[in-house]
C-alpha cells in the first residue's frame, strides 16, 4: 500500500491522501473498546454517560488517534514514524463522520537522517477539529 | 475536586509483562477499519519483511490495560480522589523506537510525571509516562506520555447528589 511513494518527493507543503474511516456508530463503540483494552462505561453505557452529565456516549478520543496512526501507515510503512502526538480538543460525538489529514510542515536533515514533521488533524463533517497534533516521519 | 497532591508526580504504578497476541491484534484492526493485510494475515507481514504482525501506532496505550478491570488500571486517578466520570483523554504522545511484533512479550513501566492546574483547579492536568520495552533483548520500543485532564464534576451532577 505504500510502495508507491517515493519519499524523496516529499516536501514542505505535500499532503498526504486524507483517510476517512466512516461514521461512528454505537457498534463501532462497543467493538473499538474491548479491542483496544479501554473498557471505561463512559463509551457504551448511557447510563454511566447520562450520570457523568452527558447527553449521550461518545467516541473514545484513541478511536480517531487509530484512525491517523492508519493514515500515517497507508502513506509511509510504519517504522518510519518517529513519533505521533495529539492534543484531544473536543469530544467525538456519535454519528459523527470523522476525516483524517496531514500536511509537511517541515523537512529538517539529510540523507538517512532526513526526517518530515507533519501536522495531523481530525475535523468531523460540521467542521469541528477533534485531535490536532503533530508526527515525525523519517524519509531518508 | 479538590487539588491533587503534588507529591503525586514521580510515583510509580507497578510493572507488568504483557505478550502481544495475534488474534487480539486482528480484532483491533478489525475495530479501526484497518484493511492493510500485514496487519492481519502472518503471510502478508512476512511478504512485507516483519517477522509476524506489527503492532500498529497506537495498539500499546490500550495493551497495558490487558485482562485487567477499569478499577483496577486506574488506582493511580483514584487514588488521589479523582471520579472517573470527571476525566477526559487531553493529550497523548507516543515515541517510537522500534516495532513490536505478535509473540513479543513487552515490559510496561508507568511513572506519574508531570501534574498542572488550571483554572484555579477546575481543570487539572496528570501526565503519565509508560515506557515500554522487549523483555527479550531489553530493547526499548516506544515511550508513550498521557495526560489525563480532570474537570470539574457538572452542577447538574451536583444537584443529582452524585458526586460526594
Amino acid at each position: 500500500m505504500t510502495a508507491t511513494l517515493d519519499v524523496n518527493t516529499i516536501a514542505v507543503g505535500t499532503e498526504l491522501p486524507a483517510l476517512a474511516p466512516g461514521v461512528i456508530t454505537r457498534a463501532t463503540l462497543a467493538v473499538f473498546g474491548p479491542a483496544s483494552g479501554d473498557l471505561h462505561p463512559i463509551h457504551v453505557d448511557l447510563d454511566v454517560a447520562r450520570s457523568a452529565g452527558m447527553d449521550d456516549v461518545f467516541a473514545h478520543g484513541m478511536l480517531s488517534m487509530a484512525y491517523l496512526g492508519r493514515m500515517l501507515t497507508n502513506w509511509v510503512p510504519q517504522e518510519r514514524i518517529r513519533s505521533m502526538s495529539t492534543r484531544f480538543l473536543a469530544i467525538t460525538p456519535l454519528y459523527a463522520d470523522p476525516t483524517c489529514t496531514g500536511i509537511v510542515t517541515a523537512v529538517n536533515g539529510e540523507g538517512s537522517e532526513r526526517t518530515a514533521d507533519i501536522d495531523i488533524t481530525v475535523t468531523l463533517a460540521d467542521g469541528t477539529v477533534t485531535l490536532s497534533g503533530t508526527a515525525t516521519v523519517a524519509v531518508g | 475536586m479538590p487539588l491533587i497532591d503534588p507529591s503525586v508526580i514521580g510515583s510509580r504504578q507497578p510493572e507488568r509483562v504483557i505478550e502481544l497476541e495475534r488474534g487480539l491484534l486482528r480484532l483491533f484492526a478489525l475495530s479501526i477499519g484497518q484493511t492493510d493485510p500485514i496487519y492481519t494475515d502472518v503471510d502478508a507481514a512476512r511478504a512485507a519483511g516483519h517477522p509476524d504482525l506489527p503492532a500498529p501506532p497506537t495498539y500499546l496505550f490500550g495493551l497495558k490495560l490487558a485482562g485487567r478491570t477499569l478499577e483496577q488500571e486506574s488506582t493511580w486517578l483514584t487514588e488521589h480522589g479523582i471520579d472517573l466520570r470527571n476525566i477526559l483523554h487531553g493529550e497523548q504522545k507516543f515515541e517510537y523506537h522500534a516495532t513490536a511484533y505478535a509473540g513479543d512479550a513487552l515490559r510496561f513501566t508507568p511513572q506519574v510525571t508531570d501534574l498542572v492546574v488550571k483554572k484555579d483547579g477546575a481543570l487539572q492536568f496528570v501526565t503519565r509516562t509508560v515506557q515500554v520495552t522487549r523483555v527479550s533483548d531489553g530493547a526499548r520500543i516506544v515511550g508513550m506520555i498521557e495526560s489525563v485532564a480532570v474537570r470539574e464534576p457538572s452542577l447538574a451532577q451536583i444537584a443529582e447528589g452524585a458526586v460526594r
